[in-house]
């Protein structure tokens, strides 16, 4: 019995550490990635009125080129902004966007690009306030982390 | 809000250069500013010898500038044309009280093209019919560029559909003709497709286009068939009211409807009701008409749609913990024994 202690110690070991290796790694697959400091570029897709992907999460002061591919045969619009954005295209009436910075409108099958910075840490809403179709799910959110 | 229908989607269609006044409609109609009106519409599908005669009405009502309607169809109609006068209020009758009679108008446009098929243009009173055949991007594209407003379901919507059938039958409401046809609110235009199908199909998920989630959707489906057909539901909320012979009155009444002479003598009426969330109602109704036949599972629209894919992390799993763990292990026996033996020899030197 006693030679077998060796034995049962090397399998207990080894095992907790193969263990601990496997459990790293989900971890890691589970961490969200950091973009950013540098520009980044950002593929966007649309698709059944959804954003995909629709979450991202940057390093403060990062600039994101979003490139929007609407597959939908219906108009959509990615904007990307402050909540006083977000309640100006929500409660507007302009049809089509001019090229201002996080805010672009995309017609069926077409794709656009627009560029945005992330100055400021937290939390910024990424929408498209089209009728109906922000209260359908086109919607997503952008964390912006200061990384030290 | 409750919608009361029955097998038809209306999708609206911008402000055309027509008259307003005339607007609202039977079904799931969607305004220009993407806002739903609640109407009515009653839908008949029978099935005799192979072939499906969907009759449904087009009734309108209300205020905005134009209306429009998409309705998926299970296969190529041969002729899309003028249903009987009161097949679908004698229809009603047969099952309960006279409904309380809605009031309607409406309005629309015709027009162009895109990547899809056209199978067959007509007009039935005010209404412009097109029956087209493509891919649900194709047909949400066509609509669009006909004037009809899509809501942000629509293209899930149509690619559910196109993937089972490609066929699609868009009436819009032309209020000027209307006008001149002497069509006013309350009045309804009803249409019969006669198609040749070996799937007849229903489609119910259409009910819920445009609409929030929480609201209620009630639909009255009836189903003529040779014999007592099996019914597939692909959800809740859709429940069988009557299921039965088919009356010599009411069939002899049907008959002698305008476009209605084939209705046999013998027939078997189902009578469905549906009442669910329109959150709930993502799925069709199958109809197996064989009676040794099984509805199809697809045809209740949850085939591949309610099959969440099981998929292993995109490279599997990590395999270098393993060779780790074994390696210390190893380490571990092997540092034990070297332990072990330096005690032996310590123990012999000792005197």
């Amino acid at each position: 019995m006693k030679r077998l202690v060796p034995v049962i110690a090397a399998i207990v070991v080894g095992s907790a550490v193969a263990l601990g290796g496997l459990a790293l790694a989900a971890g890691d697959e589970a961490a969200p990635v950091t973009l950013g400091p540098d520009p980044v570029t950002v593929v966007v897709d649309v698709e059944h009125s959804r954003f995909i992907p629709s979450t991202l999460r940057v390093e403060v002061g990062t600039e994101v080129r979003f490139v929007v591919h609407n597959d939908d045969p219906i108009n959509h619009e990615l904007i990307v902004g402050t909540p006083d954005v977000h309640a100006r295209h929500r409660n507007g009436t302009e049809a089509k966007h001019p090229p201002r910075p996080g805010e672009l409108s995309v017609g069926p099958d077409e794709h656009g690009v627009t560029t945005y910075r992330f100055d400021e840490p937290g939390v910024v809403e990424i929408a498209c306030h089209l009728p109906g179709h922000y209260d359908y799910g086109m919607r997503g959110e952008v964390e912006v982390v200061e990384v030290p | 809000m409750r919608r009361r229908t029955a097998l038809a989607i209306f999708l609206s269609v911008p402000a055309a250069a027509l008259a307003p006044s005339v607007a609202d409609a039977c079904g799931g109609l969607v305004g220009e500013n993407g806002t739903i009106q609640l109407v009515r519409t009653t839908t008949l599908a029978a099935y005799h010898d192979g072939v499906e005669r969907y009759v449904t009405s087009f009734e309108f009502t209300g205020e905005g500038e134009s209306v429009g309607s998409i309705v998926p169809l299970p296969d190529v109609p041969t002729s899309v044309e003028r249903g009987g006068d009161w097949t679908l209020q004698r229809l009603a009758l047969e099952v309960a009280p006279p409904p309380p009679s809605s009031d309607d108008a409406a309005e629309a446009t015709a027009a162009a093209s895109a990547e899809v098929q056209i199978i067959l243009e007509t007009q039935i009173d005010a209404l412009d019919i097109t029956v087209l055949s493509g891919g649900g991007d194709e047909v949400g594209q066509w609509a669009l560029e006909n004037g009809f407003f899509l809501p942000p379901d629509a293209p899930e919507v149509l690619d559910f559909y196109a993937s089972r059938s490609p066929v699609f039958m868009a009436a819009k409401f032309d209020a000027q003709r209307a006008r001149e046809l002497g069509q006013g609110a309350g009045d309804s235009t009803p249409i019969m497709a006669t198609i040749p199908t070996d799937d007849p199909w229903v489609p119910v998920r259409i009910l819920g286009l445009g609409l929030d989630g929480s609201q209620r959707i009630e639909a009255d489906v009836f189903l003529l068939t040779d014999a007592r057909p099996e019914l597939l539901a692909g959800g809740p909320g859709l429940t069988v009211q009557r299921s039965e012979a088919a009356s010599s009155g009411l069939l002899t009444d049907l008959r002698s409807d305008v476009g209605m002479e084939w209705v046999p003598n013998d027939m078997w009426l189902s009578y469905l009701q549906l009442d669910a969330a329109a959150a709930d109602v993502d799925y069709d109704l199958a109809v197996a008409v064989d009676p040794a036949g099984e509805p199809s599972i697809a045809d209740a629209g949850v085939g591949p749609a309610a099959i969440v894919p099981v998929r292993p992390p995109a490279d599997g799993a990590p395999w270098w913990p393993i060779p780790i763990g074994v390696a210390v292990g190893v380490a571990v026996l092997g540092a034990w024994v070297v332990i072990a033996r330096h005690r032996q020899q310590t123990t012999r030197v000792a005197p």
